[in-house]
């Protein structure tokens, strides 16, 4: 039986195909079908927003009813309002000293976990676990670690050692809360950073740290001449995604402080967050939440191209 | 435990130090090794795994020992409780919660893997005109942060009566997921043999035949670790579940413990450090599985 339907089969160059199949099978219309999902999710929920996001900053619209064109007005109103110039000054802060201090560190993490080491992976998926865990249940842990009368820090320092007389004042005072803040935007950061690097260093050839060892270079040297060098690819574009992911931060701050002590930790994020979704001004907060794009494309070309200008002055092809 | 873990690493390593100093190339003792390397990575781990420890421990202090600490030593439990736990579990929304989380997760990621599948095979294999200019649309689009587009989004959510509903979510989630979803996929299509496809195609199979049983299978692993990303990505998300749900029984497990625990002037520890420990348990686990797709594909997708 089997062998008698085998054989015309055998003949056929293909089997018949429906209309519909080969509908499916002609590469224009395929490649359009699988695009549409993606293409179609990303410009009715991210391409027409970010327009529409930018319409809002030149109305005043409110939750409820829609606005009208004002122009400049949220501008300029803004330009008049110190706490928008402080959340300002203290996004470009926290974004820079959280950046150095993430990248020193994790460079540094990753230096240490590109030795011989036992127990490797278990070690790298350890330390993955601060960026895997919902930021803001760990920004709760830091709030309770920052708790002005049991905080454990101050614990540590007043009782155990005994090198301070009254506990540490976290976050009700402006500037140590901006410091808080920057720790733990650090500790978050620093898993991710380091095992990027450490991906990065796991591809630099060895023959190149033998010919320097020849050469009698110190550790030093090989570090500057040859580890960072080679490293400057990706640390740009890590670099590129942290920039950005710090500054329109919004999680950690909201979690701890909420923008407090008197507004002086706030976020240009919290800040748009505050006044557009709560205090119902979509029109403003739109405003504020668009005064970050030019930071963003500043950060991201000054970071891509500043850090990743040797290859592309090789003229080697960008991504 | 990780201290422990330190300190015994380097008796092994002597049985074989030999051969590990010719790879480390260079002469270092031992004590200077251990000053270098143990100690710093020590204190890396202490920092990085103490606010977790301290949460845990919370967690199972009854309030006595949690706001006295001259009598108890506050980095020990001397009588555990279950308490805040149970007090999350039986007095608060806390199952609906992790409920809505679970479901916005799950639907989201199945969303974004379909969606960034397709886009990913359409751009790395049927390599029309225009193809690198859509995934660097697509690439470029990882850039744009929820920060800028929650204000927007919540007004079309809000038309579109999509509020305080889980779909606002779910539907918005892919805006994030999909770029790195396709990114990482396209990394892997390329990593599988185009001649795999050729034969398929040559014996007779339509293009669909193939992506559904040739380059799917090989896949797996790179839709595995998509998955993963895609699932604790959304489990994480915290703005858009802010803006968008209103009614504390719609609410996701990071927005309700934050919004819905913290109330007056008096805050529950014990409950708010039960609350986030049962919310990391779940990602944790779903990592713990997977960590070495998840690893690699990190690190590969920072390669790529």
């Amino acid at each position: 039986m089997s062998a008698t339907t085998a054989a015309p089969v055998w003949t056929k160059m293909r089997p018949k195909q429906g209309a519909l199949t080969r509908l499916f099978d002609w590469k224009p219309f395929l490649a359009f079908i699988c695009l549409l999902p993606a293409i179609g999710l990303l410009m009715t929920f991210l391409t027409y927003p970010l327009g529409l996001g930018i319409y809002l900053a030149f109305t005043d619209t409110t939750i409820g009813r829609s606005g009208i064109w004002v122009g400049l007005e949220n501008f300029i109103w803004l330009a008049d309002d110190p706490i928008f110039w402080n959340a300002v000054f203290y996004s470009v802060f926290y974004t820079a000293v959280a950046t150095v201090g993430k990248f020193a560190l994790g460079l540094w993490l990753a230096l240490l976990l590109n030795q011989h080491l036992p127990m490797k992976s278990l070690l790298r998926a350890i330390i993955l676990l601060p960026w895997i865990v919902p930021t803001v249940l760990s920004a709760i842990a830091f709030w309770w670690i920052y708790d002005p009368q049991f905080s454990i820090i101050s614990y540590l320092f007043v009782d155990v050692l005994g090198v301070r007389d009254t506990n540490i004042d976290f976050i009700n005072t402006a500037w140590p809360a901006r410091w808080s803040l920057i720790a733990a935007n650090i500790w978050r950061g620093i898993p991710f950073v380091a095992i990027s690097l450490l991906a990065g260093l796991q591809t630099i050839s060895p023959s190149l740290y033998e010919a320097a060892l020849l050469d009698g270079a110190s550790g030093w040297q090989r570090f500057r001449h040859i580890t960072f060098p080679m490293l400057l690819p990706i640390l740009a574009i890590v670099m590129t995604f942290s920039i950005i992911f710090t500054f329109t931060d919004f999680q950690l701050v909201y979690a701890i402080t909420r923008g407090g002590p008197v507004n002086s930790t706030h976020l240009l994020a919290t800040l748009a967050f505050q006044r557009g979704i709560p205090g119902g001004q979509l029109g403003e907060g739109a405003a504020i939440a668009v005064s970050m794009i030019p930071f963003l494309v500043f950060a991201t070309l000054f970071s891509y191209f500043g850090l990743a200008r040797r290859k592309w002055q090789q003229g080697e092809g960008n991504d | 435990m990780t201290e422990a873990a330190a300190v015994n690493a380097p008796a092994p390593k002597q049985t074989n130090s030999s051969t590990a100093q010719a790879e480390m190339m260079s002469w270092d003792s031992r004590s200077r090794r251990v000053a270098l390397l143990y100690v710093p990575l020590g204190c890396f781990l202490l920092i990085l795994l103490f606010p977790f420890y301290w949460m845990t421990v919370t967690a199972f202090k009854p309030n006595a020992e949690l706001y006295d600490f001259a009598q108890h030593n506050p980095f020990w439990i001397s009588s555990p409780t279950l308490d805040h736990i149970r007090l999350l579990l039986f007095n608060t929304a806390y199952p609906k919660w992790l409920m809505t989380t679970m479901l916005v997760s799950v639907c989201s990621t199945v969303l974004s893997l379909f969606a960034s599948t397709l886009a990913a095979y359409a751009i790395q294999r049927l390599r029309f005109k225009g193809s690198g200019y859509v995934g660097l649309a697509i690439y470029l689009a990882y850039l744009v942060p929820p920060s800028i587009l929650f204000i927007p989004l919540a007004t079309m959510v809000f038309q579109l009566g999509l509020f305080d509903t889980p779909f606002a979510l779910i539907l918005t989630y892919p805006t994030f997921l999909i770029p790195f979803c396709t990114w990482l996929l396209i990394g892997y299509f390329k990593s599988i043999p185009f001649e795999l496809e050729e034969c398929a195609l040559i014996d007779g199979a339509t293009r669909l035949q193939i992506l559904w049983q040739i380059t799917l299978p090989l896949a797996i692993p790179g839709l595995i670790s998509a998955g993963i990303f895609s699932f604790t990505l959304s489990w994480n998300e915290f703005i858009y579940a802010l803006a968008f749900i209103q009614s504390s029984e719609n609410k996701t497990v990071p927005v309700a413990i934050l919004t819905e625990l913290v109330t007056g002037d008096v805050y529950q520890w014990g409950a708010l450090m039960a609350g986030s420990l049962l919310g990391s348990l779940p990602v944790a686990i779903f990592y713990s599985f997977f960590v070495d797709y998840y690893v690699s594909s990190l690190t590969g997708a920072v390669k790529e």
